[in-house]
C-alpha cells in the first residue's frame, strides 16, 4: 500500500461524508461553469456574423420594419456587392409553445448565397426537375418550388426528429393565423457560431398570407472592399436619413453584439454569483477537512513516530484535498458543459449554448485552487503536529 | 558504554506562564540485549524518559545517545529517519490505523524503507505477522480483533523494519490478565530470541517481572534500579 493508497483509504474512511464533501464541491462547480456558460454563449453571440458584412436596420428600433423598396436603393450603391433581407417571424408550436428557436422569413435566392461560407446544405428532398435560381446551391431547388417550403438547421432537425418533406405547424404571433411550413432541406453550420437550430423560410410566403403587410426587418449586404464597409454604411443611412424609414447601418458583428448588450450588466452578475456559490461551497470543504484531520491527530502522531517526515504527512492531507475537489470539479465542470451543449438547454434569443474548454479548465483551476487552499492549513497543522502533544499522554 | 546512554538529563514542560520540571538531571544506562522496566507512580516521568530515548521529544538539557547517536542533536528531519531505522513503538493503546488491515498496519514503517517494492512488504509484513501469532488475521481489520490481538499488531508494527531498539509504553495496560501475559511472554521471547533491547513503561509490577532490570522513577529522578 503506497502513499496515494493511504489517501484513497482515508478518504474513504468516512464515507457519507466524503460523499456529501465531493458532492458538494461537484455542486458548486457545476454551477461555476453552468453560470459561466451563459456568460460564454453570451461572449460567443458577439462574435455571430463578420465583420465583412453589413447589417441595415430601422434607426428608431429593431422593432419597426423597413420597406422593401429600400432594396433595389442599397443594391444600385456603387461598391456595394451583394444585399439580402430577412425578418423575424416569431412564432410558436401550437402544440408545445415554450419550444423554442429562431424563425427568419428570408430572400432565398439571395440569403442562402449570403452565407454559403458559414453554412451548407446536408440534406435536400428530391428536386423532381426543378431548378435553383442561379447562384444558389441546386440542393435547394425543392425549396425553391415550394412557396411554404423552410430549411431548418441540422441540430434542430435532428432534435425534433424531423423528416424531410414532412409539414409543421405554426401559430403565428407577430403574423396571426395557422403557418404551415414544410421542411425541404437540412443545413449544417461551417462556423459555430452560426448555429443550427434556425428555421429559414420564403420571406413571399410571409408577405403574401399577412396580405402584403409584411416589410423587411434588416436587410444584409457585402461591400465589393471591405475596407470601405464604414463608408458605404454611412453613404446608405444618409441615403435614408430624411426618407420614412431612416435606417442605422453598422457590422454584422456589431449588430449582433447589440443583442448582448441588452442584458447590462447581467453576465457581470452571473459570474460573481457562480464565483459567490464556489466560495461558500469552498468554506464547507476547508472546514470539512480540518474537522477531518483534527480527527485523525493521533494516527499523525503515530505516522510521525514510525518515521514519515513532516513532508510526507503535508502531502498525503493536501492530496486528501485535491483528489477530493479536483474530482469533483472535474465531473462538474464537465456535466455543465455536456448539458449546457447537448441537451439543448435553452437561453431564449440565442440559439446554440456553448461552454469553451477554457471556461472548463477555470472551473478545474478553482477546484484544484480550493482542493489548495481547504487542504493547506489542515496538510500544514498535521506536518506541524508535536508527536507528545498529540499522543496526550505525559507518565 | 551502553547502547542508550542518558546523561543528566532535564525537561521541562512550558504550561501557559508555569515551568513544570519532570525530569531532573536524570542519568541512565541500558545495554544492548536489555529489557529494562520504567516504573513510578503517574507524572514521575516514565513516558517522558521514554520518548525522549525515542527521539519524539527533545531534553531541556543533557544528552541521549543511542548507538552512539546524539539523537538532541538531530534535526527533525533526520530524527524522523533515524526512528524509521532504529526504534520500534509499542503503546498501550496500540494506535493502529483503523481504516487499514493488520496486514497493511504492519506495512506502515515499510514504506519509509527505499528500494522495497510491494511484494518485499507484504512478505516481511506477513513474516512480523507470523512472529507474533496473527498470520491468520493479516486481512483483518482493528475493529475485527481483540486488544491483545490488536497489541500482537503493534508489535509486529514495531518488529517489522528490524529495530535493535523496542520502547514499550504501557503495553498491557489495556489487557486483561491473559491478554497481558501473552503480549509480555512475546516481549519476553522479542528480547531472548531476536536480541532486542526493550525499554518498557509498567504500572504493574508482574510485567516489570518481565524484565532484567526494573528502574523507578520519582519527581523525574531516579529513585532504584535493581536486576
Amino acid at each position: 500500500m503506497a502513499l496515494l493508497g493511504m489517501v484513497w483509504t482515508n478518504l474513504m474512511r468516512n464515507k457519507l461524508r466524503t460523499i456529501l464533501t465531493w458532492l458538494s464541491v461537484f455542486v458548486a462547480l457545476f454551477l461555476f461553469v453552468l453560470l459561466h456558460g451563459i456568460t460564454d454563449t453570451l461572449t460567443e453571440s458577439t462574435k455571430v456574423g463578420s465583420e465583412r458584412r453589413l447589417v441595415t436596420r430601422n434607426k428608431i428600433s429593431l422593432v419597426f420594419p423597413l420597406p422593401l423598396s429600400q432594396y433595389e436603393k442599397i443594391k444600385s450603391m456603387p461598391g456595394v456587392a451583394a444585399v439580402t433581407w430577412s425578418n423575424w417571424f416569431g412564432g410558436t408550436d401550437p402544440v408545445k409553445p415554450n419550444d423554442f428557436y429562431a424563425r427568419f422569413a428570408v430572400d432565398g435566392k439571395t440569403y442562402f448565397p449570403m452565407y454559403a461560407s458559414d453554412a451548407y446544405i446536408v440534406q435536400a428532398s428530391p428536386a423532381n426537375g426543378a431548378t435553383s435560381p442561379s447562384g444558389v446551391d441546386p440542393k435547394l431547388a425543392a425549396f425553391f418550388a415550394d412557396r411554404t417550403a423552410c430549411v431548418v438547421g441540422e441540430k434542430l432537425f435532428l432534435s425534433h426528429k424531423w423528416k424531410l418533406g414532412q409539414t409543421i405547424h405554426l401559430t403565428g404571433t407577430i403574423y396571426p393565423g395557422a403557418w404551415p411550413f414544410v421542411i425541404r432541406a437540412v443545413y449544417r453550420s461551417k462556423v459555430r457560431a452560426f448555429g443550427e437550430e434556425t428555421m429559414f423560410f420564403h420571406w413571399d410566403y410571409l408577405y403574401e398570407r399577412s396580405n402584403r403587410q409584411a416589410q423587411v426587418g434588416i436587410y444584409t449586404f457585402s461591400p465589393a472592399d471591405p475596407s470601405q464597409a464604414a463608408a458605404i454604411g454611412k453613404r446608405v443611412d444618409a441615403m435614408f436619413e430624411n426618407s420614412e424609414a431612416a435606417t442605422h447601418t453598422e457590422t454584422e458583428r456589431a449588430f449582433s453584439a447589440g443583442f448582448v448588450s441588452m442584458w447590462g450588466n447581467i453576465p457581470f452578475v452571473i459570474r460573481v454569483i457562480g464565483l459567490a456559490v464556489a466560495f461558500s461551497i469552498f468554506l464547507v470543504a476547508a472546514v470539512t477537512m480540518m474537522m477531518a484531520i483534527r480527527e485523525r491527530t493521533n494516527e499523525f502522531a503515530v505516522l510521525k513516530t514510525l518515521g514519515f517526515e513532516d513532508g510526507a504527512i503535508f502531502a498525503v492531507v493536501l492530496l486528501e484535498a485535491g483528489v477530493l475537489t479536483l474530482s469533483a470539479g472535474l465531473a462538474g465542470s464537465l456535466l455543465a458543459k455536456f448539458l449546457l451543449e447537448k441537451s439543448g438547454l435553452p437561453l431564449p434569443g440565442f440559439s446554440t449554448m456553448i461552454v469553451h474548454w477554457e471556461t472548463v479548465a477555470l472551473g478545474l483551476g478553482l477546484a484544484v485552487l480550493m482542493g489548495l487552499v481547504s487542504g493547506i492549513l489542515p496538510a500544514w497543522q498535521a506536518s506541524r503536529l508535536r508527536i507528545v502533544d498529540a499522543l496526550r499522554k505525559v507518565g | 558504554m551502553g547502547q542508550i546512554e542518558v546523561m543528566n538529563v532535564r525537561k521541562v514542560y512550558r504550561r501557559d506562564r508555569f515551568e513544570v520540571p519532570v525530569l531532573d538531571g536524570l542519568t541512565l544506562s541500558v545495554d544492548e540485549g536489555e529489557f529494562v522496566a520504567l516504573m513510578g507512580p503517574s507524572g514521575s516521568g516514565k513516558t517522558t524518559l521514554l520518548n525522549l530515548i525515542g527521539g519524539i521529544d527533545q531534553p531541556t538539557s543533557g544528552s541521549i545517545q543511542v548507538e552512539h547517536v546524539d539523537t538532541a542533536r538531530l534535526s527533525s528531519k533526520d530524527l524522523a529517519k533515524w526512528r524509521s531505522r532504529n526504534v520500534g513503538f509499542i503503546f498501550q493503546l496500540y494506535n493502529l490505523m483503523p481504516v487499514l488491515t493488520a496486514q497493511q498496519n504492519v506495512e506502515l514503517p515499510l514504506l519509509l524503507v527505499k528500494g522495497m517494492n510491494g511484494k518485499e512488504r507484504k512478505e516481511r509484513a506477513k513474516h512480523a505477522l507470523d512472529i507474533v501469532g496473527l498470520g491468520e488475521r493479516a486481512d483483518h481489520y482493528p475493529r475485527q480483533l481483540s486488544g491483545g490481538q490488536e497489541q500482537r499488531v503493534a508489535i509486529a508494527r514495531a518488529i517489522v523494519t528490524d529495530p535493535r531498539l523496542i520502547l514499550a509504553d504501557e503495553p498491557t495496560g489495556d489487557l486483561d490478565k491473559s491478554a497481558a501475559d501473552e503480549i509480555l511472554e512475546l516481549l519476553a521471547k522479542l528480547n531472548s530470541d531476536f536480541r532486542k533491547t526493550i525499554v518498557m513503561v509498567t504500572h504493574d509490577p508482574h510485567a516489570a517481572q518481565k524484565a532484567h532490570r526494573l528502574v523507578h522513577l520519582d519527581k523525574g529522578v531516579l529513585s532504584t534500579a535493581g536486576a
